[in-house]
């Protein structure tokens, strides 16, 4: 795939401030492996676009680095980080993993799925909260158990800060 | 890779290896068997399905066969306990969620996974738990899916993206739930994907048109040479109850390697059409009936021998390129007994205007397996994916190797290989003549000026440059370059380039058997051997245009295979006597012909096919001829005993052949070309006269499946009303 000259479309789609990201990551990488910016490009792209991605958003990165389409949707499909259908505003993933279970993690799940009517996987049909199916050790293990909003950590869980948290909530 | 070998032991035997290459390859080279999966010699290694893990002498693991470097003194122990233990666990884990449904798999008799589970697998199961299961994709019409049978090794992902040059399938999702796909269903319409059924290790892909057909024990195997392309790739036909039921690759490292095209695997779709004839027909007092052979000879002798005793020069001889040697050995037999000079098989060229400066056959000047290894390739009317997809290969293989790549057409292509420089817009002479100005080619007569006259580029520059620096460069003339009004200003022009850059050039020709049929002197101008003919005869662009009182037309229908198709069929109804030798029945033939003779198709025959190398490849035939049909050896020498021609009295497709060798003698292929006799010309291309990739002859024309890529899954084809 050489054919460096055609206009890309996907600068249309992407933002300004998303190219010049995607432009700082491909940098870091020696010329001629744009590939492997691709993680970088699709959180970036998905920070823009109310935390998921769209086949339209990931076609324009592929066009943007010049590599095949599949190979971003690859990417896309195997990081738990991507999301490729629409989610709620606000993210919540509680951690599952060994050390967070035994300390109670499964107990605040089910609180959690209780308190929103959801499942893990699902949003909450007025769009605010999307609950996470599956998190992998966020290395809190010290403060388990725990979770992640948003991307800020909360340790040292209880039913009652899962719902302040939650409440607390826009 | 450095020139000194290495020692290496494997299960107590020594073996010499290259340090640093694989295990795999050197026990493959040995005849020394590991398992595998994932592992293909044309393919990258991916080393993700653990079946070749054997032990190592020293080694803390069992390290897999196909990525393990040797090393010198390395010991390795293929059938150990603690190898065969390593690969009796893989194969438990790679049977935990494939489904046992050997026996309605179509892969069942030919499975590498039911092959090694015989030899590896337990023959019980200790897995309980539920299997998984996997959604079907859509692959469009030619190859079908049953995803739960994937064992992930990646092998159709690879070949996207080393051999064909377009990723379409990817690995989505991971773990448990990873699945091979397509990016958003879309069908994978590479003019090669067929491979990745022959490289998919179990049932996932299958050949979609052949499924539930026949089993692969039934069916028997024969040799076949590809009658689409001037490459003549090998193939296999397998050949249920007398009919070829499928089409597989057949390995020729120097032309094919272990592929073959799709236009080649799924072409036989449309042997069994329900246009074929399988009678002989005549039209009488207007109507058509179906009659017996001998009929149907003596109407189709009379009508000739009554023009020609008349006037021979009333007659006229036409045969398509992709018939066999043996058929157009006999019609130069056939037209040199009946003094008919006007015989041709140069159905889609235009120019003819210097055919006495034609080379002895059009060929390639260099072999097909070393255009991986050239420099710098400069492609003149050529879109080798459309022309022959194996070129198309062969072209990538080269930039992989690092040639430079160049291109100058007027009609533009997705080439998906890496351009040096690039070129598109009419005026193909003129491009050529600015490439003759940079290079200061030397040219003469009314080139001169055209050269001259030249706008001189950076690209034309960048062009030349490459060529000339290149250690091995060649210029290739594409099917569009033959096809052009101006052909031979083109050649001429590309000839002198070729000369001033020093490097090789090579004419692709249009169809499987052009080579032949030129050496055959199935030309007006020529007899066998490339010598020139006593009697100059008319062209097939002449017999249209100037019309004859009777035709022969062997293997070919005016209608789609001619350049000046309307022409040709307004000229033919006209005639007096048309004789169609076709295997397929159309209308505008019943408008036109006096007599169609039912036609074996290529695989109901011996045959043999010259290729672009000037390479003579016989193949016996697969499967019997459908109906009353014959073979065109047979429909030919009982014509032209019917005719009471001299010197018909073969016995066998073989004699011909070595009849039609003798004639021939030893050919030299010498690609220089000084006439130009078309510079004063410049029409635009006939747009009819380059068919598609699907549409360039009667039999891929008529393969259902073939017609139907390009279809996505939200728009499948239209159903044909029957």
């Amino acid at each position: 795939m050489s054919d460096t000259t055609h206009p890309g479309s996907g600068e249309s789609i992407l933002a300004a401030e998303t190219r010049a990201e995607i432009d700082r990551w491909v940098a870091k990488f020696p010329a001629g492996r744009q590939r492997s910016a691709v993680i970088a490009a699709l959180r970036e792209v998905q920070h823009h676009n109310h935390g998921y991605l769209t086949d339209e958003l990931m076609n324009a990165v592929a066009e943007y680095l010049d590599i095949p389409a599949i190979q971003v949707y690859e990417v896309a499909a195997f990081y738990s980080m991507f999301e490729t259908k629409p989610v709620g505003r606000c993210s919540v993933s509680v951690c599952t993993n060994i050390s967070c279970m035994l300390c109670g993690a499964d107990e605040l799940v089910s609180h959690i799925e209780k308190k929103l009517g959801i499942k893990t996987g699902e949003s909450t049909p007025d769009g605010k909260f999307f609950l996470k199916r599956e998190e992998e050790c966020l290395a809190a293990c010290v403060g388990a158990p725990m979770m992640m909003v948003d991307h800020v950590y909360h340790e040292n869980l209880t039913p009652a800060k899962v719902d302040e948290i939650l409440d607390a909530v826009e | 890779m450095s020139d000194k070998k290495i020692t290496i032991e494997v299960d107590g035997q020594t073996l010499s290896a290259d340090p640093g290459q694989m295990l795999i390859e050197v026990t493959d080279e040995a005849g020394i068997y590991i398992p595998r999966f994932c592992y293909h010699k044309k393919l990258s290694v991916a080393a993700n399905c653990r079946m070749c893990l054997v032990e190592m002498e020293n080694g803390r693991k069992p390290m897999p066969a196909c990525a393990t470097p040797v090393g010198d003194g390395n010991k390795f122990f293929t059938r150990s306990k603690a190898a065969i233990a390593a690969q009796r666990a893989t194969m438990e884990f790679l049977l935990i969620n494939h489904p046992l449904d050997c026996p309605i798999c179509d892969q069942g008799g030919e499975c590498e996974l039911q092959d090694l589970a015989m030899g590896y697998g337990r023959g019980i199961s200790r897995y309980t738990e539920s299997k998984r299961a996997v959604e079907d994709k859509y692959l469009g019409p030619l190859v079908s899916t049953d995803m739960t049978r994937c064992i992930h090794c990646t092998r159709c992902v690879r070949f996207g993206q080393e051999i064909a040059g377009i990723q379409e399938l990817g690995t989505i999702g991971r773990g448990e739930n990873m699945e091979i796909a397509p990016y958003i269903e879309k069908t994978v319409d590479h003019e090669l994907s067929g491979n990745i059924i022959d490289l998919c290790p179990v049932g996932a892909l299958n050949n979609k048109p052949f499924r539930f057909r026949a089993r692969s024990w039934e069916m028997r195997q024969a040799e076949l040479v590809s009658p689409h392309d001037a490459f003549g790739s090998h193939l296999y036909g397998h050949v249920w109850r007398g009919k070829v039921m499928r089409v597989v690759p057949r390995d020729s490292e120097s032309l094919n390697e272990t592929w073959i095209s799709d236009r080649d695997r799924y072409s036989c779709e449309g042997l069994y059409s329900d246009e074929r004839l399988t009678e002989p027909m005549i039209r009488q007092d207007g109507e058509w009936r179906t009659t017996d052979w001998a009929t149907a000879l003596g109407v189709a002798a009379s009508g000739i021998r009554k023009t020609v005793s008349d006037d021979p020069s009333q007659a006229g001889l036409l045969a398509a390129p992709w018939s066999t040697a043996e058929e157009l050995y006999l019609i130069k037999l056939l037209s040199r007994s009946l003094g008919v000079a006007n015989l041709d098989h140069r159905l889609r060229q235009t120019d003819f205007s210097a055919q006495q400066d034609d080379a002895a056959y059009p060929g390639l000047e260099i072999a097909i397996a070393d255009i991986d290894t050239q420099d710098a390739l400069l492609m003149l009317g050529c879109r080798p994916r459309t022309e022959v997809p194996m070129f198309a290969h062969r072209v990538r293989k080269a930039v992989r190797n690092g040639a430079r790549v160049m291109i100058v057409n007027e009609q533009d292509d997705d080439y998906l290989f890496a351009r040096h420089a690039h070129l598109v817009g009419p005026d193909l002479s003129g491009q050529i003549a600015a490439l003759c100005q940079a290079a200061q080619a030397n040219v003469s007569g009314e080139l001169q000026s055209l050269v001259h006259n030249a706008t001189v580029s950076d690209a034309h520059r960048q062009m030349v440059k490459a060529l000339q620096e290149a250690e091995k460069g060649s210029v290739f003339l594409g099917h569009a370059a033959a096809r052009h009004p101006q052909w031979s200003v083109i050649r001429s022009l590309a000839s002198a380039l070729a000369q001033a850059c020093a490097a090789s050039l090579n004419c692709m020709g249009e169809a499987a058997n052009s080579a032949g049929a030129a050496m055959l002197g199935v030309l007006p101008h020529r007899d066998e051997g490339g010598r020139e003919a006593v009697q100059t005869g008319k062209n097939v662009s002449q017999m249209f245009a100037d019309p004859l009182k009777a035709y022969l037309l062997f293997g070919f229908e005016a209608e789609n295979d001619c350049a000046s198709a309307a022409q040709a069929v307004e000229t033919l109804a006209a005639a007096n006597h048309v004789v169609c030798v076709s295997s397929y029945l159309t209308e505008a033939m019943q408008s036109y012909a006096n007599v169609i003779l039912p036609l074996g198709s290529f695989v109901e025959s011996a045959g043999t096919f010259v290729n672009c190398e000037g390479r003579w490849q016989s193949y016996t035939g697969a499967g019997s001829p459908l109906g009353e049909a014959r073979p065109g050896w047979k429909i030919l020498r009982v014509l032209g005993n019917t005719l009471e021609c001299e010197g018909f009295d073969f016995n066998s497709a073989e004699e011909v052949l070595t009849a039609a060798q003798q004639a021939v003698g030893e050919v030299a292929l010498r690609n220089v070309f000084t006439t130009a006799g078309s510079a004063g010309h410049s029409d635009a291309p006939d747009s009819g006269a380059s068919p598609g990739l699907y549409t360039s002859d009667p039999v891929v024309r008529r393969s259902r499946p073939l017609q139907e890529v390009g279809h996505t899954a939200a728009s499948p084809p239209l159903q044909a009303t029957a």
